[in-house]
C-alpha cells in the first residue's frame, strides 16, 4: 500500500500496547513516516512526562502544540485536564485550586468511571474534527488501561442515560467505530509474553470496543545473520587469514560472540513472529533494533524508513 | 547491602519501578531463592502474566496467601535448605477493600450500605491510587498475620515508579474528602459559605454526570462517616512499617532511558525520606563482548568493505559484517553503562541481569534468576 494512502487511511491512529514494548517510539517513526508523505501531523500525548519530544530534540511537551519537525507538532491532553476543561465549559466556574486539591475532582472521575478516558478521546474528536491535521496520532496509555481506555464509552452508555456527558460518550463510540475516522495500531514486541498480551488485548478491543485495528507493529526485530556469515570462531580466523589480516585471539571470540547472540536472538524472535502469526490475523510491520538504549532523529529517520517499507508490502 | 543479604535478613522487600522492567518476575525470583534458602517466603504479586501465574498457582484466585507444594520447587540443587515455604498472592483490589470496610464498621448494617453502594463499587476499579493503597494494606495483613519471614511485594505497573509512594494518598483524600463533610455539617456560618460553593459545585456536576450519581456519593459519604480515621491510622501503620529497618526497597529497571528516569526520580525521592535504595536491579541488560571501542571496530569494517581483491572479497565482505555487528553491541552495551551511571551510584549493589534466552515463567526459570540475583557481586 503507498504510505500516504495508509497514513490517510483514518484520521485518528492510535497507538497502543503494554509498558516497554515501544508505544512512543512508534509514535514518532508514525508521524515522521506520515510528515515525509506530505500529511500535517500532530501527536497527543496522554500521559504526563513523555519521551516524545526529546525523540526530536525539543524541549517538554505543553497543552498548546509544539513544533517538533516540520509538519510535526504534539500536545500533551491529559485526563485530568480534559476533566477541568470539561467541567468548566458545562457551567462550573473557573475550578478553583482549592476545589482541585480538596479531591473533588477525584469524587466526579471515580462517580463515572472511564469518565476521563471518555473526555480525552473526545476532545482527541474534537482536534480530529478541527481539521488542523491531516492524521492526530494518540499515544495512548501502557499497560492493560489501553482496554478500558477504548472501551469506557461503550460502558457509560449502559450506564448513563442522559445528560451531556452521555452525549460526549457517543461522540466517542462513533469516532472510535468509524475505521475511516478512527483505527488503533497495536505495539508488541518479538518475545513471548508481549506476544500473548498483545494477541488478547487485540481481541478484546474488537470485542468489547468495537473499534478497527490497523496493523500490528512488532518492535525491536534483529535481523539475520547475512548469507555465508556464521558465527564461529574458525570461520572468522579463516576468512581473516585469506584477507591477510591479523585478529587477535580474544577479538575473533568477541566477533563470535556478538554474532552468535544477534543469531541466537533472531532464532528466538522468528518463533514469536510464528507465533503470533497463527493467533492473530493482522497484518504485521516489523521494525528493527535500534542500537541505542535511547531513540534520537538518526534512529527515527532509519524506523521511518523500515515502517514505510514495511507499509508498501501491505 | 547485597541481594543475598536482603534475602537473607529482611522481612519485608517492596520491588519499585516502572511497568515493562520485570518487577513481577524479579520479585518471584527472591521470594523463590528465600525459600530455598529455608525462609518462610510469600510473593504478593498485582498483574503477573498467564504462565507465571499458572506457575505460582495463581489461576484459581483467592486473594489470600496460598502455599506453593514444596515437590514444584524444592527440587534440585546443593543450595536447597530445609525448612522453607514459599506461597504467593495475586492481589485482588476489590476484597482486599471490602474487607478493609468490613473490619473498619462499627457495625454490619453499616459496613452493609458502602458495599452496596455503587460509587464505592467504582472507587476500587475508577480511582487511581486504591490498588497501590490495597498492596500495601495487603502488606499489612501478611505481615500481622505472622506466619512469613519474607514478604515481597510487587508494585503496580504504572508509567510513573512513584505513584506507589504518592497515589494512596490520592485514595484517603477521597475518604477524608472536608469539602463534603462541609456540605453535610455546617455549623459555623464561614463554613456555610464554602458549603454554598459546594453546592454549586454538585449541583453543576449532578446536571453534567446525572443526579443519582451525584446521590451515590453522598450516600456513600454519609455511610463512610467516621470510618475515615480506620483507613488513616491503618495508612499510618503501613508507613511506619515501609520505614521499618526490616523493610527493603529494591529498585528494579532496565537500561531503557524512561525507566531509568522512572527509577532515577524513586530513588531521589526516598533519599529525600533519608531512606536509601537497598538494590537496583537492571534488567534486560546486553552482554560486553570484550570492551573494545566500537569507533575502531567500525574503522576496520569501513577498511575490509573497501577491498577490491576478487580473491579475498567474500571473505573480506563476511569479515566486515562482523566487525561492523561487534561494533553495534559495543556501542549499545557503552550506551547502556553510561545510562545506568547516574542510578548506580546511588546503592552499593547493582546487579545486571543479562538478557534471557526464554521467558522467565517456570521454577526453573525462576531459580536461574534467582541466583543471578544473589551470587553477583557488586
Amino acid at each position: 500500500m503507498e504510505v500516504a494512502r495508509f497514513c490517510s487511511s483514518s484520521r485518528v491512529m492510535i497507538v497502543a500496547g503494554k509498558g516497554g514494548v515501544g508505544k512512543t517510539t512508534v509514535a514518532a517513526t508514525l508521524a515522521v513516516t506520515a510528515a515525509r508523505a506530505g500529511l500535517r501531523v500532530l501527536v497527543v500525548e496522554v500521559e504526563g512526562k513523555s519521551g516524545l519530544p526529546a525523540m526530536f530534540g525539543a524541549p517538554p511537551l505543553g497543552y498548546e502544540e509544539l513544533d517538533l519537525a516540520p509538519s510535526v507538532r504534539a500536545r500533551f491532553l491529559t485526563p485530568d485536564a480534559a476533566l477541568v476543561d470539561y467541567l468548566e465549559n458545562h457551567g462550573m466556574r473557573r475550578i478553583s485550586r482549592r476545589l482541585a486539591a480538596s479531591g473533588a475532582l477525584d469524587v466526579v472521575a471515580t462517580a463515572v468511571p472511564g469518565m476521563k478516558d471518555i473526555l480525552v478521546l473526545g476532545k482527541v474528536k474534537g482536534l480530529e474534527a478541527g481539521r488542523t491535521a491531516d492524521l492526530v496520532i494518540v499515544d495512548a496509555p501502557a499497560a492493560g488501561h489501553a482496554i478500558t481506555f477504548l472501551t469506557s464509552a461503550r460502558g457509560l452508555l449502559d450506564a448513563v442515560r442522559v445528560g451531556p456527558i452521555r452525549t460526549q460518550a457517543q461522540d466517542v463510540v462513533d469516532l472510535l467505530s468509524d475505521p475511516a475516522r478512527c483505527q488503533v495500531l497495536l505495539v508488541t514486541l518479538p518475545e513471548e509474553t508481549p506476544v500473548s498480551e498483545v494477541v488478547e488485548t487485540a481481541f478484546a478491543v474488537e470485542d468489547r470496543a468495537g473499534v478497527a485495528l490497523g496493523p500490528v507493529i512488532v518492535n525491536q526485530c534483529f535481523a539475520a545473520l547475512p548469507e555465508g556469515v556464521t558465527a564461529d570462531v574458525d570461520a572468522i580466523r579463516a576468512d581473516a587469514a585469506a584477507c591477510g589480516r591479523f585478529v587477535p585471539e580474544r577479538e575473533a571470540g568477541d566477533l563470535a560472540a556478538a554474532l552468535a547472540f544477534r543469531a541466537e536472538r533472531h532464532r528466538l524472535q522468528r518463533a514469536q513472529v510464528d507465533r503470533l502469526a497463527e493467533r492473530l490475523p493482522l497484518p504485521r510491520i516489523e521494525l528493527p533494533f535500534v542500537f541505542t538504549p535511547d531513540v534520537t532523529r538518526p534512529q527515527l529517520d532509519l524506523l521511518a524508513d523500515a515502517l514505510a517499507t514495511g507499509i508498501g508490502a501491505l | 547491602m547485597s541481594i543475598r543479604s536482603l534475602v537473607a535478613e529482611r522481612r519485608v522487600i517492596i520491588c519499585c519501578g516502572s511497568g515493562g522492567v520485570g518487577k513481577t518476575t524479579t520479585a518471584a525470583a527472591l521470594a523463590l531463592t528465600a525459600a530455598r534458602r529455608g525462609r518462610r517466603a510469600c510473593v504478593v504479586t498485582i498483574d503477573p502474566a498467564r504462565r507465571l501465574a499458572d506457575t505460582l498457582g495463581l489461576a484459581g484466585l483467592t486473594d489470600q496467601a496460598a502455599e506453593i507444594d514444596p515437590a514444584l520447587w524444592a527440587v534440585g540443587g546443593p543450595d536447597l535448605v530445609p525448612g522453607g515455604s514459599l506461597s504467593a498472592l495475586m492481589l485482588d483490589t476489590k476484597s482486599t477493600f471490602d474487607r478493609l470496610v468490613t473490619r473498619n464498621a462499627p457495625d454490619p448494617e453499616q459496613a452493609a450500605r458502602i458495599l452496596d453502594n455503587r460509587f464505592y463499587r467504582n472507587v476500587s476499579g475508577a480511582l487511581g491510587g486504591t490498588q497501590e493503597y490495597m498492596a500495601m494494606e495487603k502488606l499489612h495483613e501478611l505481615h500481622d498475620e505472622g506466619g512469613f519471614d519474607l514478604i515481597v511485594v510487587d508494585t503496580p505497573p504504572t508509567r510513573h515508579a512513584l505513584d506507589f509512594l504518592d497515589a494512596p494518598e490520592r485514595l484517603l483524600r477521597l475518604l477524608d474528602n472536608r469539602i463534603f463533610r462541609l456540605l453535610m455539617t455546617p455549623t459555623r456560618v464561614s463554613m456555610r459559605v464554602a458549603s454554598v460553593a459546594v453546592q454549586t459545585f454538585l449541583h453543576t456536576v449532578g446536571r453534567v454526570v446525572g443526579s443519582e450519581v451525584v446521590d451515590d456519593v453522598i450516600e456513600f459519604l454519609r455511610a463512610f462517616d467516621g470510618m475515615e480515621e480506620g483507613f488513616r491510622s491503618r495508612a499510618d501503620a503501613v508507613g511506619a512499617l515501609l520505614a521499618d529497618s526490616g523493610t527493603a526497597f529494591v529498585l528494579v529497571t532496565s537500561p531503557r532511558r524512561d525507566a531509568v528516569e522512572e527509577a532515577t526520580f524513586f530513588a531521589e525521592r526516598l533519599a529525600e525520606d533519608a531512606r536509601a535504595i537497598a538494590a537496583l536491579v537492571v534488567n534486560r541488560v546486553h552482554p560486553d563482548f570484550g570492551g573494545a571501542d566500537p569507533t575502531g571496530l567500525r574503522a576496520t569494517a569501513t577498511a575490509l568493505a573497501a577491498a577490491t581483491d576478487a580473491a579475498t572479497d567474500t571473505a573480506a565482505r563476511r569479515l566486515g559484517i562482523a566487525y561492523e555487528n561487534l561494533a553495534d553491541f559495543r556501542a549499545v552495551a557503552i550506551l547502556e553503562r553510561e545510562h545506568l551511571a547516574g542510578l548506580r551510584g546511588r546503592t552499593a549493589d547493582t546487579v545486571y541481569v543479562p538478557y534471557l534466552a526464554h521467558d522467565v515463567h517456570d521454577f526453573a526459570t525462576l531459580r536461574e534468576v534467582g541466583t543471578l540475583l544473589t551470587d553477583a557481586t557488586a
